[in-house]
C-alpha cells in the first residue's frame, strides 16, 4: 500500500476545503436555519406532531441527510473532475498509486468533509429545537455510511462527466428531487398508498428512514432493511468504481 | 558512456488512439543508464505519446515496457516510483502554494516527507523565495520550474522532460540545461524532447529521431557529429575529365553534376583533412581548376532530410 500517497491526496483535498472553510460551513448552516424557520415555524405550527415527535425535531434527520447527500456528491465529484479538467490528473496517473488508493484518498476526504458539515448542522439544530438521539452509534453509522456511499457516487459522477454541465445536472435533476421526495420533511406514511409504493423505489427513503430511526425510533421502513439497502447502494458504487479502475474508463486514453 | 546497462526497454510498442490511426507503429528503444537521450521528431510524430505510455498516463495498445526490469503495467509501483515527468502541457493545481504542491508530489510517489530535500530542490530551481506563493500568481517560466520541482520531489532515477524549453527565455534555458547536466552527474538518466535541434546537439549523449510513429534513427551523438562533420570540397575544373587519374585514387574523388566537377569528402575532425596535398597533386597532374567551394550539412539539414 502507498499510504503516503493516500495521505497526500487526503490532506490535499482537505486543504482545498480548508481554503474556503468559511463558505463550506456557513452556507449549509444558513440554509438549514432557513429550513427551520420556514418549515419549523410556519408549517410546524399546523402539523405539530408526527408519530409523537414535534415537527421541528422530526425534520432534523432529514435536513442533515439532505446536506450530507449534496455535500458528499459535490465535494467528491469536484475533487476528481477538476484535475481531469485542468490536466493535473497526469500526476495521479503517473504515480505509483493504485486506483483503489486514489479512491480512498478522494472519497475519504469528501466523506470526512460532509460528516463534519452534518455534525455542524446537527449542532445548529439544537438552537431551534430539542433533539434527543436515542441510538447515537446508529446515527453515526448511518452518517458515515451515507457520506461514504454518496462521496463514492460523486466520485463516479466526477469521472463520468465530461463537461461542467453534466457535473451539475445530476445533483440538481436527480439527487435533489430524490432527497426532497425521500421524506426529509414528512413521513411517507402521510402519502396516498400509491405514492407510498412509488417512494419505496427511492433509495433516499431508506437513508432518511434509518437515520430518523436512530434519533426517534420511528421509521417508515424497518431499520435493518434501511441498513441493508444503504449497504447495497454502497456495494453498487464500489462495483462501478472497480469497473472504472479495470478499464481506465475516461481516465486513460 | 562507460556503463551500458539499459534502464528502459521498450519493445514492439503500438498505440492506436482511434481505429485506423496508429500513433506508434512498433517502437523499440533502449535507454542506457545515466545517459541524456534526446528524442527528436516533428509535431505529431508520437514523442509525447511514447513518453506518456512509459509513464503510465496513456494505455499502450500492445508491446512491452520495462523500467529496470519491472514491467510498467504489471509491476507499476516499482516501475513508476523511479520515474519523474515534466509534461509538455503545464497543468498543476493553481490555487496551491509552490511548497505544498511540491510536497504533495513527493507524498504521491510514496516517499515520506523530507523538508530538506524539498528545500534543496526549490533552491536549485530558484524557487525558494517563492515557496509560499500561490502558483496562479507565478510567471510562465516559474510555473515550468515548479513542474520540474514536482518531478524531482521524489528523487527519481529517471527523468522525462517533454519540451522543457518551449516558451522559455534564453537565460532560463541555459540554466535549465546546466541543471540537467548536474542531474546527470548525480546519476539520473534523462530523456528529453525538443524542437531546438542545436540544444540536443549540445547536451545529449544519444539522439533518437521519430517520425509518423516510427523510430527512424538512434545514434550516439559523437558518431552523428562525425557524420555531420563530413564536409564536401567541390572543385570546378577548367576542362572536363573522363576518368579520375589513378594517382589521385587515395582521395576517393567522385564526379559531381558533370565531368568538370570533382567532389572530395573529408572529415573536419581528422588531424589532416588532405586538402592541401590534394590541391597540390591536382596541380602536379596538370589538372587546372577555376573555383573551389565547400559545403556542410547541418544537423537540421540531416533531420529535415530524415523526416521528409
Ligand atoms: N488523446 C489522443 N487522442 C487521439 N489522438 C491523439 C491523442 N493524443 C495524441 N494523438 C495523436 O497522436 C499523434 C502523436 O501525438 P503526440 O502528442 O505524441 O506527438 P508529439 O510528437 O509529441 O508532437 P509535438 O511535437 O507536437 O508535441 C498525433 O497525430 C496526435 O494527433
Ligand atoms: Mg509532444
Amino acid at each position: 500500500m502507498n499510504w503516503y500517497g493516500v495521505r497526500a491526496i487526503y490532506t490535499f483535498e482537505m486543504a482545498r476545503w480548508g481554503r474556503t472553510l468559511f463558505q463550506s460551513i456557513v452556507a449549509p448552516v444558513i440554509s438549514t436555519s432557513l429550513y427551520f424557520i420556514v418549515f419549523g415555524a410556519a408549517i410546524g405550527s399546523r402539523i405539530t406532531e408526527i408519530d409523537g415527535v414535534s415537527y421541528g425535531a422530526f425534520i432534523v434527520p432529514g435536513l442533515i441527510m439532505l446536506s450530507l447527500l449534496t455535500e458528499s456528491i459535490s465535494n467528491a465529484s469536484f475533487g476528481i473532475y477538476f484535475p481531469r479538467y485542468s490536466g493535473s490528473i497526469y500526476e495521479i496517473l503517473s504515480a505509483p498509486i493504485s486506483f483503489a488508493e486514489a479512491t480512498i484518498g478522494y472519497v475519504g476526504a469528501a466523506a470526512t468533509k460532509s460528516v463534519i458539515v452534518g455534525l455542524v448542522i446537527f449542532a445548529t439544530a439544537h438552537l431551534f429545537v430539542d433533539v434527543h438521539v436515542m441510538h447515537p452509534q446508529w446515527m453515526l453509522l448511518f452518517l458515515i455510511l451515507t457520506a461514504v456511499t454518496f462521496s463514492m457516487f460523486g466520485f463516479i459522477l466526477g469521472i463520468w462527466a465530461d463537461n461542467w454541465e453534466k457535473l451539475s445536472i445530476v445533483p440538481t435533476l436527480i439527487i435533489t428531487p430524490l432527497a426532497f421526495l425521500g421524506g426529509s420533511f414528512y413521513s411517507i406514511k402521510m402519502l396516498p398508498e400509491f405514492w407510498q409504493t412509488v417512494s419505496l423505489f427511492n433509495p433516499v427513503v431508506y437513508l432518511i428512514s434509518g437515520f430518523r430511526w436512530a434519533f426517534y425510533e420511528n421509521a417508515d421502513v424497518n431499520v435493518g432493511f434501511s441498513l441493508g439497502m444503504t449497504v447495497i447502494f454502497l456495494l453498487t458504487c464500489i462495483t462501478i468504481v472497480y469497473w472504472i479502475f479495470k478499464t481506465g474508463y475516461r481516465l486513460r486514453s | 558512456m562507460t556503463q551500458n546497462s539499459s534502464v528502459i526497454e521498450v519493445s514492439g510498442l503500438h498505440k492506436t488512439y482511434a481505429p485506423g490511426f496508429d500513433a506508434l507503429k512498433g517502437v523499440s528503444l533502449e535507454i542506457n543508464q545515466g545517459e541524456i537521450f534526446a528524442l527528436l521528431g516533428p509535431n505529431g510524430a508520437g514523442k509525447t505519446t511514447l513518453i506518456n505510455i512509459i509513464c503510465g498516463i496513456v494505455d499502450k495498445t500492445s508491446g512491452a515496457i520495462r523500467i529496470n526490469g519491472h514491467d510498467n503495467v504489471l509491476d507499476f509501483r516499482k516501475a513508476r516510483s523511479q520515474i519523474g515527468l515534466v509534461p509538455q502541457e503545464l497543468s498543476t493545481e493553481i490555487f496551491e502554494s509552490v511548497e505544498a504542491t511540491v510536497s504533495f508530489s513527493r507524498g504521491l510517489f510514496g516517499k515520506p516527507p523530507n523538508p530538506d530535500h524539498i528545500e534543496k530542490v526549490l533552491k536549485t530551481l530558484a524557487l525558494w523565495d517563492k515557496r509560499k506563493d500561490i502558483i496562479m500568481t507565478l510567471s510562465g517560466g516559474m510555473k515550468k520550474r515548479v513542474a520540474i520541482a514536482k518531478a524531482l520531489a521524489h528523487e527519481p532515477k529517471i527523468l522525462f522532460l517533454d519540451e522543457p524549453t518551449a516558451g522559455v527565455d534564453v537565460g532560463l534555458r541555459q540554466a535549465m540545461w546546466e541543471f540537467v547536466g548536474q542531474l546527470r552527474e548525480e546519476g539520473v538518466t534523462i530523456i528529453l524532447t525538443t524542437h531546438y535541434i542545436e540544444e540536443a546537439e549540445q547536451i545529449a549523449d544519444r539522439i533518437g529521431v521519430i517520425n509518423h510513429g516510427e523510430i527512424i534513427l538512434v545514434e550516439d551523438k559523437h558518431k552523428l557529429m562525425r557524420e555531420l562533420g563530413k564536409k564536401q570540397l567541390i572543385i570546378e575544373l577548367d576542362i572536363e575529365l573522363t576518368h579520375i587519374p589513378d594517382d589521385l585514387r587515395r582521395y576517393n574523388l567522385v564526379f559531381g553534376a558533370s565531368g568538370s566537377e570533382l567532389i572530395y569528402n573529408y572529415d573536419t575532425q581528422a588531424s589532416q583533412t588532405g586538402i592541401t596535398s590534394l590541391l597540390g597533386e591536382l596541380g602536379t597532374a596538370g589538372i587546372r581548376f577555376h573555383d573551389v567551394k565547400t559545403k556542410q550539412s547541418s544537423l537540421e539539414d540531416i533531420f529535415v532530410g530524415l523526416v521528409k
